[in-house]
């Protein structure tokens, strides 16, 4: 089984973003990069799925400047076997965009799965992995978190608002991941040293035509601190006084 | 004037809230840039188009209705190549999805179909001429982006519950339509629909959520957030993802980063500090209220009402206090 992992590198949320000069990128002062969270479980599921199976191999794939290898290393070290840089000095926030630079690279493939995370965690759009599908002609489910492999085909659940679909599907396909399918292991020292020695190629992105641009990015407002702040259960009757009467929402 | 397409989401033969959002949505835009029509697309079972007048109170002028006995469920493949046949036929400038689960799996599709541009997860939308102009909480909403689509049609999903329906009436006149492909062939095929149990409403679709973290602790102690959201009356009940991986509540309560993205009329949170993770989820909504022990949870940086103090002692009094409001209205 051949596995493909599409990988993003997101900038660590926890930390303050600022704004750069030109009002449509982030200053990129103190940022740190990690791999999306949902990718990471993406990996974890095609690493598992090999091991399950005792043969194949999952390979990884990124699109972004050169910083993007460190977390194909960090992949590698997990255990995927080779990796790929799709070389781009900036990554586009249009997704058919990427998509369609993801899917030139993974038509020669000939992957049994294609695998993404639900969504990045910067950009939250979830857009890239069903248009791969869509461009490579292949089936797709999203969003799944739960995954039963046939020979040949496949069963997946996935979650909607209120309720749960179970859907069938051949391969090869296109997924992805959703959060709680499978914790992502760390990576071992012994892992660590073997990602050295691990093939990552590099080769220009074939990026499409780029339609959604980034107009402007801003912070938003900031809150100027409660309107009501109250102490102990004392405070209640104020408190519904006001969500009756001054933000209408009770 | 190029109308705009707004797709009409359903489960079981139902409409849900998302596709009079969108409606109102398109409606809006149609509105403020000179009038023009809005289509609504409605997929399903047969006796669907029963649903189109609904569709027609919030805005839209004409209703496409395709209707196939296969088509009950949702199917990923015939209902994209539908979406993309109409508006290649129709000449649309834009199209309005839900960021909704199935939204969120058609919307691309439809997009690298066309060839064209997504704008995901809108909380705003803007007709200008020459460019469709969308806003989108990033970065954990820490950031908001402002996206131009160029290219028609524009392709737009929008946050659940950041739009309100409003009803503004049209004809909502129908049109029968057939499937672009034969149901049959799809190679993706949803075998099973399991609603969740209990008639809870659902966190996407309730404009009140109250939400529970590790504060409560206990699972028990959900009970105390789930009579607050039963004396509001029309309230979900939310989690943290703490609570979720520990197994309080079922990972599809958790509102986060790697949860659900809501936008609620209003939002009370209690017990819970405010990690970047959960602010992710909820940041969006309208009315934030928090209760929390800890006068310097971060939760209280984005609140807009706050009550400091013991929840076990503010919650009860707060459901008391909305059913003596309630009662006497």
């Amino acid at each position: 089984m051949k596995i493909a992992v599409c990988v993003k590198r997101v900038p660590d949320m926890e930390l303050r973003f600022a704004i750069a000069g030109d009002r449509k990128s982030l200053d990129q002062g103190g940022l740190k990069y990690d791999m999306s969270d949902f990718d990471g479980y993406a990996l974890e599921v095609a690493l598992r799925l090999v091991e399950k199976q005792g043969s194949g191999e999952v390979e990884l794939l990124c699109l972004g400047p050169d910083g993007v290898q460190e977390i194909l290393r960090k992949g590698l070290a997990m255990g995927a076997a080779r990796a790929i840089q799709l070389k781009a000095d900036t990554v586009p926030v249009d997704g058919l965009a990427i998509a369609q630079a993801l899917a030139a690279e993974l038509g020669t493939g000939g992957y049994d799965l294609i695998l993404f995370g639900r969504m990045a965690t910067d950009t939250a759009s979830g857009t890239v992995g069903p248009m791969v599908a869509e461009l490579l002609g292949l089936p797709c489910v999203t969003s799944i978190s739960h995954l039963e492999l046939d020979v040949g085909r496949g069963m997946a659940r996935r979650d909607l608002e209120g309720a749960t679909e179970t859907v069938r599907f051949p391969l090869p396909a296109v997924l992805t991941i959703d959060e709680g399918i499978a914790r992502p292991r760390l990576a071992t020292l012994k892992g660590i040293m073997a990602a050295k020695k691990k093939p990552l190629e590099v080769k220009p992105a074939a990026l499409g035509e780029v339609r959604l641009i980034v107009e402007t990015m801003a912070l938003p407002p900031e809150r100027s601190g409660p309107k009501f702040m109250g102490e102990g259960a004392d405070a209640v009757p104020e408190l519904v006084q006001r969500l009756h009467t001054e933000a209408k929402v009770l | 004037m190029a109308a705009l397409l707004a797709f009409a989401e359903s489960r079981s033969g139902e409409l849900r809230k998302v596709a009079f959002e969108a409606v109102t949505a398109a409606r809006a835009a149609a509105d403020s840039s000179g009038g023009g029509e809005v289509h609504a697309l409605l997929i399903g079972a047969p006796g669907i188009a029963g649903r189109a007048e609904e569709l027609g109170r919030f805005g839209a002028d004409v209703v496409i209705v395709v209707e196939h006995p296969a088509l009950d469920r949702y199917s990923p493949e015939v209902f994209a190549a539908t979406a993309a046949d109409r508006l290649r036929a129709g000449g649309y400038r834009a199209a309005f999805f839900a960021a909704s689960a199935q939204g969120r799996d058609l919307a691309p599709r439809v997009a690298a179909r066309l060839g064209v541009s997504l704008a995901s997860d809108a909380t705003e939308v803007e007709l200008q001429s020459g460019a469709v102009v969308a806003r989108h909480p990033a970065y954990t909403g820490k950031v908001i982006v402002t996206l131009r689509l160029t290219g028609e049609p524009a392709l737009l999903s929008l946050r659940p519950g950041a739009i309100t329906p409003r009803e503004t009436p049209r004809p909502g006149r129908v049109e029968a339509a057939a499937p672009a492909m034969d149901p049959a062939s799809a190679r993706v095929v949803v075998t099973e629909l399991t609603q969740s149990a209990g008639a809870r409403l659902d966190i996407g679709e309730a404009p009140v959520i109250v939400s529970g973290g590790r504060g409560l602790r206990a699972p028990e102690n959900f009970k105390l957030v789930e009579d607050l959201a039963a004396a509001i009356g029309n309230a979900a009940v939310g989690a943290t993802r703490a609570v979720t991986d520990d197994g309080w509540r079922p990972p599809t309560d958790q509102i986060g980063q790697t949860g659900r993205l809501v936008s609620p009329d209003l939002y009370i949170a209690v017990g819970i500090s405010g990690a970047i993770q959960h602010l992710a989820g909820m940041r969006t909504a309208k009315t934030i209220v928090a209760i929390n022990r800890d006068k310097d949870a971060p939760i209280f940086k984005i609140a807009d009402y706050g009550i400091v103090g013991d929840l076990f002692e503010v919650v009860p009094r707060l459901t008391a206090e909305i059913r003596k409001v309630r009662g006497t209205q």
